[in-house]
């Protein structure tokens, strides 16, 4: 006696602990290797996972086995040459696809185990020391929101969704075609029987057969379905992402010969931040990049993140650029602006005032949002205390915030999020 | 008889398996006589064929991160169709429960329900190796409970706590088993209900053990020294730990115990390897041709099935690129129909080296084969002349203390017999593992844990010999001290924590005295 069963629809995920417990066990590999992919990867490539790798003998479950040595003997299929008592040199290396031996031959990346890691896990890790509550991260990481829109007819559907009016009117149609044929011959059948009735009144097997005929005309007729599944017809409702406007990310940093490395690596994180939240909430966005030390310029995201420069610093040539680029090629009006900048605080005394001009005059009114981040364990300089007095002015949308590490990263949106969310 | 083929497409549907199924079942009950469990055919996804796959052929499994990582190298293998999905995993349970992939053909479905509801069904029903060391009605029971006991000591005293513990108990797993005695049958319910007592009754039986406190020091005498603890050497790691190691907790305890008995259950597939699948895959071919006999399935099933059967019984030959190892499903299928041959169409050869199958019932010959032996003994008892020429087996001798290979025998008359015995060999699991077994305890000094290795024809251990003693050492909580021993002689020892070398104690430390910078 044997049972068959449908399992199909159980659960699908069994292994998803057990993966959950291998991530975990090796969170601080798939850490670092999402590091470096950060480091690699372009500020707006976010939408994938990424794919991980772990030396195997990291994740080796050892047993007791034999070692090389003493007297092995094997016993081998496919012998063509052989004869027994032949002495054969020893081969180099891994032994001719010998089994048993560990050493993979041919073949590359044998030692090392690689996997794929979801984009949420991706994001979850490299958000991890950020310290982001959960909320936010659901912000970030959420799906976007649509708007279900008619989208016409559709032959597939759920029941809650069927078109009444169209079903039976293709119904009617598969009715009339399939039964058209038929419905033709009953009536030749008809006029014949009664023409027949009329000429030859005693004709009777004449008069049964077309009876016969008529009433398997008519069942023939009575069996095609009234409705029939392929009728059915559905209102066709598609998801339409909600229109959102569009807004335009200015990234300036100060790249002077103060700024480290380090210091990029972690306002690399810092504009991620700002632009998942941007992606989250508007459908187009442009980045811009510019770079400044002395003169600012605009310049491609390598560029940005990886060239060096030395010599001083104006930050006032990095905001009128901006200004300009805004006048150019983002009107406020259609455009929703906000400016991520990053510095290690240094700025020529002379220049500070003006900088805090330029905002006060000319940039923040046309702002969304402004956040000032200043990577440095110093002592504030000048341009902190100007920046201040802007902040009194645009309490709202104006952040200012001191980063020592990562951690720090995160309360400069704060402020940003509890806006969004309330309204 | 009339050829009306039972289906001729190549979809699938639940009326046509159960259809195939019920035919399948008749031609092997009535015609061959196989007796089996009865069967739960389950259909399931490709997903759940992978978890399937990562849980090492276990319905249910507790967590553990090494499936983890099965999973996920199956899972890129299979998206990046680097390899397919295994055909079919069959659970030595009662029913039998056998797992069909939905993307499979009609005709593969067919021939995965031969092969496992009634090739290695009728196996695991018959075999004399999984009828005394595994309880197939108890498993899954078993199986519940383990799952649910480790998750709750996951609670109780953390993810980390247990996983380094399973960890340990993995890496020992093969060093779990009697392979002599015939364990108790296994039932969850008995399981709970006996589990608590054991470990009361288990705690007091090492504290006994451990008791520092002297009864009477004035009769502590050389022989309570003297006298070796065990006094026989243990070769089951895992049960001597369970039962002796002295810090362990009571749950730690039960968790050794759970990876035991399913080290235990596994231990016969382990050594039946070449003769289940052999056998599963004997009938398949049988059972399907049978099918094609009466004319119940079409021309295009037959070259279909026939294409899939050839690829699973190929052998590539040392050279080739694809070439791991002898083909268990190969050697199985080709001595079995071999065996079949020497029965119904004996040469005058055979007659020689078999003369007691020779001309006998192929049936019942076959099914006595398949009840009362294991790999190992099954190739020494029927790999005949004929099979060891197809196959072109030959042997290489791979010694140290020489700096050439030699090819110790190969198909020929003068061979026949020295590669029928060193193909034997190599699946005695006893020559495949290293021989490792528990020497003594030191009770009443520092509780140290000696273990003697016996090596087989001059075979060290391998590299992971060191991180296998720390395991060891997590687990028994003292010292670990390894000795290899050749015959008599003691080749070298290993030590955790590891011994200062010698030279270095006798050495002035000044490195001591260097201030730091």
């Amino acid at each position: 006696m044997s049972y068959v069963i449908d399992r199909r629809l159980n659960g699908k995920n069994k292994s998803t602990v057990n993966r959950q417990r291998f991530l975990r066990r090796y969170k601080s590999h798939i850490k670092k290797a999402v590091e470096d992919a950060v480091g690699r990867r372009s500020i707006t490539d976010i939408e994938h996972g990424e794919s991980i790798s772990i030396p195997n003998r990291d994740i080796d479950e050892p047993i007791f086995h034999h070692g090389k040595g003493g007297r092995q003997t094997q016993v081998h299929p496919g012998n063509r040459e052989f004869a027994s008592g032949d002495r054969i040199a020893r081969p180099e290396g891994g032994g001719g696809g010998q089994g048993g031996s560990q050493a993979g031959n041919s073949g590359e990346g044998m030692d090392e185990f690689v996997f794929q890691i979801t984009q949420d896990e991706f994001l979850d890790f490299m958000f991890e020391d950020l310290a982001l509550p959960n909320l936010v991260k659901r912000q970030l990481t959420g799906t976007d929101t649509f708007k279900p829109v008619r989208a016409g007819i559709s032959q597939q559907g759920n029941p809650s969704r069927i078109n009444i009016v169209r079903s039976m009117r293709a119904a009617q149609a598969r009715r009339i075609a399939l039964g058209g044929g038929s419905r033709k011959r009953l009536r030749e059948a008809r006029a014949e029987l009664e023409q027949l009735r009329l000429d030859h009144p005693d004709d009777l097997s004449g008069i049964q057969r077309l009876q016969e005929e008529i009433s398997a005309l008519r069942n023939r007729i009575e069996r095609i379905p009234f409705l029939d599944t392929f009728d059915l017809r559905y209102n066709l409702i598609v998801k339409q992402p909600t229109p959102s406007s569009k807004a335009v990310m200015f990234c300036l940093m100060d790249v002077s010969g103060s700024m480290t490395q380090a210091t990029k690596d972690l306002a690399k994180r810092f504009y991620i931040l700002l632009y998942l939240f941007l992606r989250r909430n508007y459908e187009r966005i442009d980045v811009v990049f510019i770079r400044h030390h002395t003169s600012a310029k605009e310049v491609d995201e390598e560029e940005f993140f990886y060239s060096r420069e030395t010599g001083g610093t104006i930050v006032s040539s990095a905001l009128r650029l901006m200004q300009q680029i805004i006048e150019d090629r983002y009107p406020p009006g259609e455009w929703n602006l906000y400016c991520a900048q990053a510095s290690d605080g240094d700025n020529w005394n002379d220049d500070s005032p003006i900088c805090r001009d330029l905002l006060v005059r000319q940039i923040m009114p046309a702002m969304q949002y402004y956040c000032y981040v200043e990577i440095t364990p110093r002592e504030h300089q000048t341009l902190w205390h100007e920046y201040e007095a802007v902040a009194e002015h645009f309490a709202d949308s104006f952040a200012q915030q001191q980063i020592v590490d990562a951690g720090d990263i995160y309360p400069v949106f704060r402020k940003l999020f509890q806006k969004r969310m309330a309204t | 008889m009339s050829r009306t083929p039972i289906s001729t497409g190549s979809e699938w549907t639940f009326e046509l398996i159960r259809e195939y199924d019920q035919e399948i079942g008749r031609i092997a009950h009535e015609v061959y006589g196989l007796d089996t469990y009865p069967n739960q055919i389950e259909v399931i996804t490709a997903e759940q064929m992978m978890d399937a796959y990562a849980s090492v052929g276990m319905p249910l499994g507790y967590h553990h991160w090494s499936y983890g990582k099965h999973f996920l190298a199956t899972e890129k293998g299979y998206r990046r169709g680097h390899m397919g999905l295994a055909y079919e995993i069959v659970i030595n349970s009662d029913p039998c429960i056998a797992y069909l992939m939905e993307e499979n053909t009609m005709c593969m479905q067919a021939l995965v329900i031969a092969h496992a509801s009634y090739g290695h069904n009728s196996f695991f029903k018959g075999n004399y190796l999984f009828r005394s060391w595994t309880d197939a009605s108890a498993i899954i029971d078993y199986l519940v409970f383990a799952k649910q006991y480790i998750s709750e000591c996951e609670e109780r005293y953390g993810i980390d706590a247990v996983e380094d513990l399973l960890d340990s108990c993995h890496a020992l797993m093969n060093y779990g088993v009697d392979r002599y005695k015939r364990p108790y049958p296994i039932s969850a319910a008995e399981e709970r209900q006996r589990q608590r007592e054991r470990e009361e009754h288990l705690q007091r039986q090492v504290n006994e053990l451990w008791r520092t406190i002297p009864v009477n020091p004035h009769h502590h005498t050389e022989a309570d020294d003297a006298a070796r603890y065990p006094s026989e050497p243990q070769e089951n790691l895992l049960y001597f730990i369970e039962k002796n190691a002295p810090l362990l907790e009571p749950w730690q305890r039960e968790v050794v115990r759970i990876v035991r008995k399913i080290a235990q259950y596994f231990y016969p597939q382990r050594q039946t390897q070449v003769m289940n699948e052999g056998w599963a895959t004997f009938w398949h071919y049988t059972l399907l041709n049978h099918l094609y006999d009466e004319g119940k399935v079409t021309d295009g099933f037959m070259m279909e099935f026939l294409q899939s059967h050839t690829s699973v019984v190929y052998q590539p030959p040392f050279d080739s690129n694809w070439y791991s190892g002898i083909n268990p499903y190969a050697l199985g299928f080709a001595m079995m129909q071999d065996i079949r041959r020497i029965c119904e169409h004996p040469t005058e050869e055979d007659r020689r080296w078999f003369p007691d199958i020779a001309g006998s019932d192929w049936l019942e010959t076959l099914k006595f084969a398949m009840r009362t032996f294991k790999d190992e003994s099954f190739i020494l008892q029927y790999l005949s002349p004929k099979v060891i020429r197809d196959f072109k087996l030959f042997a290489i001798v791979d010694d140290e203390a020489d700096d050439h290979l030699e090819v110790a025998a190969i198909h020929d008359d003068s061979g026949y017999r020295a590669v029928r015995e060193l193909l034997a060999a190599q699946y005695n699991l006893g020559n495949r593992e290293p021989n490792i077994q528990v020497w003594s305890v030191d009770r009443r000094g520092d509780r140290s844990l000696s273990l003697r290795h016996q090596r087989h024809q001059g075979k060290p251990l391998g590299e992971s010999t060191n991180e296998m003693l720390r395991h060891l050492h997590r687990l028994w909580g003292f010292d670990i001290h390894l000795q290899s021993l050749d015959g008599n002689r003691v080749i070298s020892e290993a030590h955790i924590p590891p011994r200062p070398e010698p030279e270095e104690e006798r050495l002035p430390k000044f490195d001591l005295n260097i201030p730091p910078i």
